[in-house]
């Protein structure tokens, strides 16, 4: 991989971000609901508003608002969360953790399940094996996230089996029993529909492999069927899979934030839901900047490593 | 899949959509009882010859609610899905056709937006225009907007150097000819299928907002909204949330399925 092509995709990143940061600023500056309003709740009276707001700086113009804003964040500060009177950066930096532990429990999961549930299926194409993986991955791709969790609390933390607590948080510093049956609800939830997409479009790629050129070579070599699939077909197919994997951390960034309400666990996705309520604009900002960098930095993460993986695309 | 597979959830994927468009279009006629009404005598009933479905927590005929409530949820992700191809196609169109700084311009903002997760996105759009059906259905158009116009960019380009386009150019017609009349239509297939798909995704988002209760508002019987609403009652009667849980995921299969069927007509070399 060239430094060149680093560099270039390093900039395209920080130029997305600056995107976001204009749009994200744009939608919440137009939000109907007075911050200042909320805060005071129906006493406050038009004096006692217009003090707060001009506390917080709300009355200034929207790109003095801005330019402020832009400039707090490079030097690292977020502000001010106008309901929770903390600093934005320590309420969504816990939240940014407890979501992480969640997200990366999901995704490790569906990686480990979902890639040779897809080689399964385009081994053994046709047979029942194949149209029970389909019709799973069609079921999965069409639960919202909101049902499959409703259905999984119905079975797995209902009163018969009672397996799973419905809802709560146990960091894994406090214990990682507790961790572990906090989080299998809703890992197992964003699971299922992540699982679906991704051994479906493994499915697909693996087929087309198998189809080609050089793996009738490997077989007319005389090379036994696993070494076929192993050395020539699996390499070929895993790029892809890290591209629709790193795609559909979007969905998984979208995810937590019905999951995490659902579940009640005190991550991003439940923080942005509590924000968006009480039109604590900081907060909302903070988290949707951060939620775009981490699937920004993802893709990146990608690209570097479909570049390792094929040569073709290192060399381009 | 081989043939037999793909047809069969092809078939499977046109019957659910028939029965889901039948449901929203006729559904509220077809009702059997009031979706309102209470019926304390016979609340969370399971299904029996009265109650094909069971009843819920007031005691409200579950299939005469489900059936009330899907016009709201199907014609919701219709009409976003609508909307947003429409918008998503005209920016991709320019985009493409214009080339240039303008599509550069365009590219880049396009990726910021795409760099938003799509239900976060909505989310934002919905509590900046206040909750409701129709600021739900405008917001998720919003949404969908910047990934459709993508579609539609790339789509044109591929068609603009085809030799077609090129006899059309050579022939001296004019740029609003060549565009409407040799590349839209060449462009509309991937267009269309991306569509189909969309939809399903749409009416899972709609229904994810009626469950946040960012979408439809009581009374309404949109399907998430329902979920949301027996969700208390799960554990003594798990058909209250079992029933429009199930109907969503029906109806997103079904243009999922469907959709994907249509891909691999228009697009042979898919359906090896």
């Amino acid at each position: 991989m060239t430094l060149g092509y680093l560099v270039r995709r390093l900039l395209a990143v920080i130029l997305v971000l600056f995107v976001v940061t204009f749009a994200v600023f744009a939608i919440t500056m137009i939000l109907p609901g007075n911050a200042a309003v909320m805060i005071l709740g129906e006493y406050g009276t038009d004096e006692a508003v217009a003090a707060l707001e001009s506390r917080l700086g709300l009355n200034r113009p929207w790109y003095i608002q801005y330019l402020d804003w832009i400039g707090g964040i490079l030097q690292g500060d977020l502000g001010q969360s106008l309901r929770l009177s903390l600093p934005v950066a320590d309420v969504v930096g816990d939240a940014f953790w407890n979501s992480a532990s969640l997200a990366v429990t999901a995704l490790v999961s569906v990686t480990v399940i979902a890639i040779p549930l897809g080689v399964l299926a385009a081994i053994k194409r046709g047979t029942v094996a194949d149209l029970i993986i389909g019709m799973f991955s069609y079921i999965g791709a069409s639960m919202p996230e909101f049902v499959t969790a409703t259905l999984l609390l119905i079975f797995l933390a209902g009163p018969a089996l009672g397996l799973f607590p419905a809802g709560g948080f146990v960091s894994l510093g406090e214990s990682v029993g507790g961790f572990s049956s906090h989080v299998v609800l809703p890992a197992a939830t964003l699971g299922l529909i992540l699982t679906a997409h991704i051994s479906r479009q493994v499915r697909s790629e693996m087929s087309e492999v198998l189809s080609s050129d050089y793996i009738r070579a490997a077989r007319l070599k005389g090379l036994r069927e696993r070494r076929v699939i192993r050395r020539h077909a699996l390499p070929n197919s895993l790029a892809p899979a890290v591209a629709v994997i790193s795609l559909d951390i979007g969905y998984l960034l979208g995810g937590i934030i019905v999951v995490e309400e659902i579940f009640a666990w005190p991550g991003l996705g439940r923080l942005l839901i509590y924000a968006l309520e009480n039109r604590d604009l900081p907060v909302i900002q903070a988290i949707t900047l951060v939620l775009a960098t981490v699937y920004a930095l993802s893709n990146l993460l990608s690209d570097i490593v479909i570049a390792i993986l094929d040569p073709r695309v290192r060399y381009a | 899949m081989p043939k037999a597979f793909r047809a069969a959830a092809g078939m499977t994927g046109l019957g659910l959509l028939l029965l889901v468009m039948g449901a929203a279009i006729f559904g509220p006629f077809l009702a059997p009882y009031d979706p309102q009404t209470f019926h304390p005598a016979d609340r969370l009933q399971g299904p029996s010859a009265a109650h094909w479905l069971g009843t819920d927590q007031f005691g409200r005929d579950l299939l005469s609610r489900l059936l009330n409530g899907a016009p709201s949820t199907v014609f919701f992700g219709l009409g976003a899905t609508l909307l947003g191809v429409g918008a998503g196609s005209i920016i991709g169109v320019i985009a493409g056709t214009a080339g240039g700084w303008i599509d550069s311009v365009i590219m880049r903002i396009l990726d910021g937006l795409l760099a938003v997760p799509e239900l976060l996105f909505t989310l934002l759009i919905v509590t900046f225009l206040g909750g409701g059906m129709g600021q739900a259905m405008l917001a998720v158009a919003i949404a969908f907007t910047p990934g459709m116009a993508r579609i539609a960019r790339s789509s044109v380009l591929s068609i603009r150097t085809r030799e077609y386009v090129l006899a059309a150019v050579a022939r001296g017609e004019r740029s609003h000819y060549i565009v409407l009349r040799e590349v839209l239509p060449n462009a509309v297939g991937p267009i269309i299928v991306e569509a189909t798909i969309r939809v399903a995704f749409a009416i899972m988002i709609g229904a994810t907002l009626g469950f946040l209760g960012l979408g439809a508002q009581p009374p309404s019987t949109e399907w998430g909204l329902m979920v949301a609403e027996a969700r208390q009652f799960m554990f003594r009667n798990a058909w209250t949330v079992a029933v429009p849980g199930v109907a969503i995921a029906m109806a997103a299969m079904g243009f999922n399925l469907f959709g994907d069927a249509l891909r691999d007509s228009l697009d042979p070399r898919r359906s090896r």
